[in-house]
């Protein structure tokens, strides 16, 4: 796990209608080095792509009001956004996970998140950086 | 106050939390998210919780009492309220609201009715354990284990 004293320079979003999943996550990024921001659906994540925002991780939900995980991926995806897309959900049936990933996703987690597995994308985005 | 042998019984009761059902790992891991800049973190989170989730818990009152019965609506909101309990670690309650969804989806009120009676025990119990966990005193170490102070100098 990355030092909590030590940045990765990278930066996260996390999309999530939930706000203690928008705590807990972001905490748990801030712990490992990334700087984070929090947005509550996927109309917001769109938008603050389009004010000129980027990032190298992006935590999706995909159950959330205005605009869902699976619409903001894709219209992300659209726009030509190429960061990693994450998607995350308590929904764990295959034929929903399967629609997440076509849309537009590198990887897929059940919540709730863990600090190791966040570790574990996050090493993969310095790896492959 | 002895503040070393209240930090003890605060870890007894939060062992107890976890080993009676009350609690899973995912407490564990937020109560390792915390740290000097954040040393109430989790109580924090609790807190969020049971402040954001008496929304929910009213919205599915009202959905309860509305008739016809929406079992999608329904269903929806407690899956938003079981994704909060996971993220805090609720394991108790959350496997309260597994029954409840079985319910919705076979469209049995009274199942849900009922369901959802016990989902509020034990999400009004869970408070006040934490409640004690978060605020260890004499008072409140008296009430949990429901014993006099004399037994606890001993």
């Amino acid at each position: 796990m990355t030092s909590r004293n030590l940045s990765t320079q990278l930066r996260a979003l996390v999309v999530d209608d939930n706000m203690i999943n928008r705590k807990i996550h972001q905490k748990m990024l801030n712990g490992l080095g990334v700087e984070c921001m929090g947005v509550a659906n996927g109309k917001e994540a769109v938008d603050v792509h389009g004010y000129g925002q980027s990032f190298d991780l992006i935590l999706m939900d995909k159950d959330m009001p205005i605009m869902n995980g699976i619409e903001a991926t894709k219209k992300l995806r659209s726009m030509g956004i190429c960061s990693m897309i994450v998607g995350v959900s308590s929904r764990s049936m295959d034929v929903e996970i399967r629609e997440f990933m076509e849309a537009g996703l590198n990887d897929y987690h059940e919540k709730p998140l863990t600090t190791a597995k966040l570790a574990s994308i996050i090493h993969h985005i310095i790896n492959t950086k | 106050m002895d503040k070393v042998r209240l930090q003890r019984e605060a870890a007894f009761i939060r062992s107890s939390l976890l080993d009676q059902g009350y609690l899973d790992e995912q407490f564990i891991q937020l109560e390792e998210l915390q740290d000097n800049d954040n040393p109430n973190f989790v109580e924090e989170v609790v807190t969020l919780f049971y402040t954001d989730s008496a929304r929910l818990i009213y919205n599915i009152d009202q959905a309860l009492l509305s008739n016809p019965t929406d079992f999608t609506k329904l269903d929806d909101y407690m899956h938003q309220f079981k994704g909060s309990c996971s993220s805090i670690g609720a394991k108790k309650v959350k496997n309260e609201c597994n029954g409840f969804g079985e319910y919705c989806e076979a469209q049995n009120y009274d199942g849900c009715f009922r369901t959802f009676q016990q989902i509020k025990q034990e999400y009004i119990n869970l408070k006040k354990k934490l409640e004690t966990y978060f605020q260890p005193s004499y008072d409140h170490i008296y009430a949990y284990y429901l014993i006099s102070p004399y037994d606890l100098m001993r």
